[in-house]
């Protein structure tokens, strides 16, 4: 159905270009070298998600190498989407670092700015941001479709073949300015989006109409961010610190519900009832999600909770995974 | 102007142990106007400081002077005459200042009474907030007159990070407003927002302080040489 | 510690003209004990005192700085004490760090009208000095300002 060539050939484009409903997960990788970690991860998410994403030090926090765990991903047979921010690398680093993942197998790219450094442990780092996000997905398109490197130097032998994603936050403010930050990432050369955690299902609605009307939908696949509550501590805790998180009320009073009549000195039981209602909202939201007009998939993010995603996937009739030809 | 503000006691005391005569030499431009190099904060440091010493036990002889530009040598020349007696120059100048000072007298200990913050200027009485990090290549002419560079923490040039909070604030510190909210909003008002929408390519920041250490020369300006061949 | 038998603290009171000052001649004239070892400085606001005077007095000698001014709300210039206030609490901070204490340095608020107050926070403040004692500054060392090139810089 789709004619144009495959940029990457990676099971998440091949997913997308069969006009599937693609499911993408999270790894994060850990603070040590220990592979195990990784392997442990990615088994309770290999076969119910089409790739999943590893995490570039994610809030500033020294981890180990997203490239490197992709690898190991990888090899357990798990597609890996490398997140590289901007942070901590300059585009020497960015374009050295992708071809050595190109030449790894590795194809899916997210392109982030990178949390402040502040918020991790080493806050006296000194930061980078050479490039923005924008420049770096324009700069990983320009390697892939016209095999330059950022300087305009020819890569002999061709550009690495990249499925370029990028991030979008659609309720931070400027609020005004959020679709057309998407269509600017489209127009930079995003292949796909997978946006910040949504529970806000009427606002999301109206922003991917903005999104539609402007027709960033048709060159980039945009898939929903998603993730299951723990508790409504939790969601309150979002709802207030993470900016442009908007968590309506009457999901913060299910999580509440989901836990009254339990004794509190009963904690494994309020957690267990806490959580399974977590995944029965977030399954609910992928089913609402699925009838948004130009989304393209879901994007599960489980962070050390990665047992979660089975009963999501499997419960929002996500699972099997579709196979595609290579 | 370039703002400065003082080094805790604590530091000064530590970079004068040992030594028993110091002169104190502040400067009359930018750091007296953001009162950290001024007559007046030459005064009170030297005092702080001197009685600090005292109290421990290794008294300080500090006295005090001050310069109109401790940046330009015909500022500082007639110092000269006077250094000789000094262990050391505390300097309440920038860090141009201190510099200017270690060039012109090599012989003397300059020490830094100052921390050098940044280019800008006052917001409000007794706020100062950093406008301009000298990147050499000006992009205010695409950002509606704010500059991402010295005040998005990101230094992004293509709009904001998703870590806008609610009313516009920067999320690494919720007092600082987000330089791109800013922006937005001032490109908005002069209905140019379409504007945004131009990828800013990758900047060129080899006239940053990245290109190694900068230099201006104008022909027009220098001494002119007579040329010998003619 | 320091010897405390016939200790007089020596205490400044930088008084404004339009109140403390005239307070404290209230307490005087109406016999309202204040200690004698006290000595008033008057000047036209509070907000002229800056931290160099404060600074300078203590290596001068004193071992207690009192700043006297209207009381909030009723400045002669609107809010000179309040400044007056503000820097009186960042000499203070900075007296920690020189090693002597804060408390050496106190602001207070009153009315002329108010001399048996004026006497009252003058011996609560020479109470606090005397438990504190001498500052242990035996004699301001030799220091000068060298003279301008040209013209004065401000």
């Amino acid at each position: 159905m789709n004619q144009t060539p495959l940029k990457s050939n990676s099971r998440l484009e091949r997913i997308l270009a069969a006009g599937q409903f693609a499911v993408t997960g999270e790894i994060g990788p850990p603070k040590s070298h220990d592979a195990g970690v990784i392997r442990e991860k990615c088994s309770q998410l290999k076969t119910y998600v089409d790739a999943a994403n590893i995490t570039d030090n994610q809030t500033g926090i020294v981890r180990m190498s997203s490239i490197a765990a992709g690898i190991l991903i990888r090899n357990e047979g798990l597609e890996p989407v490398i997140q590289m921010t901007c942070r901590d690398r300059n585009r020497l680093a960015m374009q050295s670092d992708i071809l050595g993942a190109a030449a790894h197998g590795i194809k899916n790219i997210l392109c982030l700015s990178g949390d402040h450094q502040s918020f991790g442990n080493h806050p006296g780092a000194k930061n980078v941001h050479d490039l923005d996000s924008m420049q770096l997905i324009r700069m990983f398109q320009e390697m892939r479709d016209n095999s330059q490197f950022q300087c305009g130097e020819e890569i002999k032998g061709g550009g690495p073949p990249l499925f370029i994603g990028a991030a979008a936050n659609p309720f931070a403010d400027p609020v005004a300015l959020r679709p057309l930050r998407l269509k600017k990432k489209a127009v930079a050369g995003a292949d796909f989006i997978q946006t910040q955690l949504i529970y806000d299902m009427d606002r999301f609605r109206e922003y991917m109409k903005k999104a539609v009307d402007l027709g960033v939908t048709e060159s980039v696949s945009v898939l929903a961010g998603v993730g299951p509550l723990k508790a409504a501590g939790m969601a309150r805790y979002m709802r207030n610190n993470v900016p442009g998180m908007s968590v309506p009320d009457h999901i913060i009073e299910r999580m509440e519900g989901a836990v009254k009549g339990i004794s509190n000195d009963d904690k494994k039981a309020r957690m267990q009832a806490s959580r399974a209602e977590g995944i029965r909202i977030c399954i609910e939201q992928i089913e609402e999600i699925k009838e948004i007009e130009g989304i393209a998939g879901v994007h599960i993010m489980a962070i050390e909770w990665e047992a979660a995603v089975k009963p999501i996937v499997e419960g929002a009739g996500l699972y099997p995974r579709p196979e595609v030809e290579n | 102007m370039i703002v400065a503000d003082q080094k805790p006691i604590e530091d000064i005391r530590k970079m004068l142990k040992g030594k028993k005569k110091v002169l104190a030499i502040g400067c009359g431009t930018c750091v007296a106007v953001c009162f950290a190099g001024g007559k007046r904060e030459v005064g009170v440091l030297s005092s702080a400081v001197r009685m600090a010493t005292e109290l421990e036990g290794e008294p300080v002889q500090i006295d005090e002077t001050i310069v109109q530009r401790q940046c330009e040598k015909e500022f500082i020349e007639h110092l000269g005459d006077q250094l000789g007696e000094y262990d050391a120059v505390l300097s309440l100048g920038c860090g141009v200042g201190v510099q200017t000072l270690a060039d012109q007298f090599p012989g003397t200990r300059i020490l830094p009474g100052l921390n050098t913050k940044f280019m800008g200027g006052p917001t409000e009485q007794g706020v100062w907030e950093e406008r301009c990090q000298g990147c050499g290549n000006c992009l205010l002419e695409y950002t509606g007159g704010i500059c991402p560079i010295s005040r998005c923490a990101k230094q992004l040039m293509n709009g904001p990070c998703g870590g806008t909070d609610e009313g516009g604030r920067c999320e690494v510190d919720p007092d600082t407003p987000c330089a791109w909210f800013n922006i937005w909003e001032r490109m908005d008002a002069l209905d140019i927002q379409d504007q945004l929408m131009e990828i800013q390519p990758p900047k060129d920041w080899s006239t940053s302080r990245d290109g190694g250490r900068r230099k201006i020369v104008r022909k027009d300006l220098q001494k002119p040489k007579l040329d010998e061949g003619s | 510690m320091k010897e405390i038998s016939n200790y007089e603290p020596q205490i400044i009171a930088f008084c404004c003209m339009h109140c403390a000052y005239a307070a404290a001649d209230l307490a005087g004239s109406s016999r309202f004990a204040y200690p004698s070892s006290l000595k008033i400085v008057a000047i036209p606001c509070t907000g002229r005192t800056d931290m160099g005077h404060i600074l300078k007095t203590f290596e001068d000698g004193a071992d207690g700085v009192l700043v006297a001014g209207c009381l909030e709300g009723r400045c002669h210039f609107q809010t000179g004490n309040l400044y007056a206030r503000q820097r009186v609490e960042h000499v203070a901070e900075l007296l920690d760090q020189i090693g002597l204490e804060g408390e050496r340095a106190r602001m207070i608020n009153i009315s002329a009208g108010m001399g048996a107050k004026f006497a009252e926070l003058a011996n609560e403040f020479a109470k606090t000095i005397s438990a504190l004692g001498p500052t242990g500054l035996k004699k301001k060392p030799a220091s000068r300002e060298l003279p301008l090139p040209s013209g004065k810089i401000e």
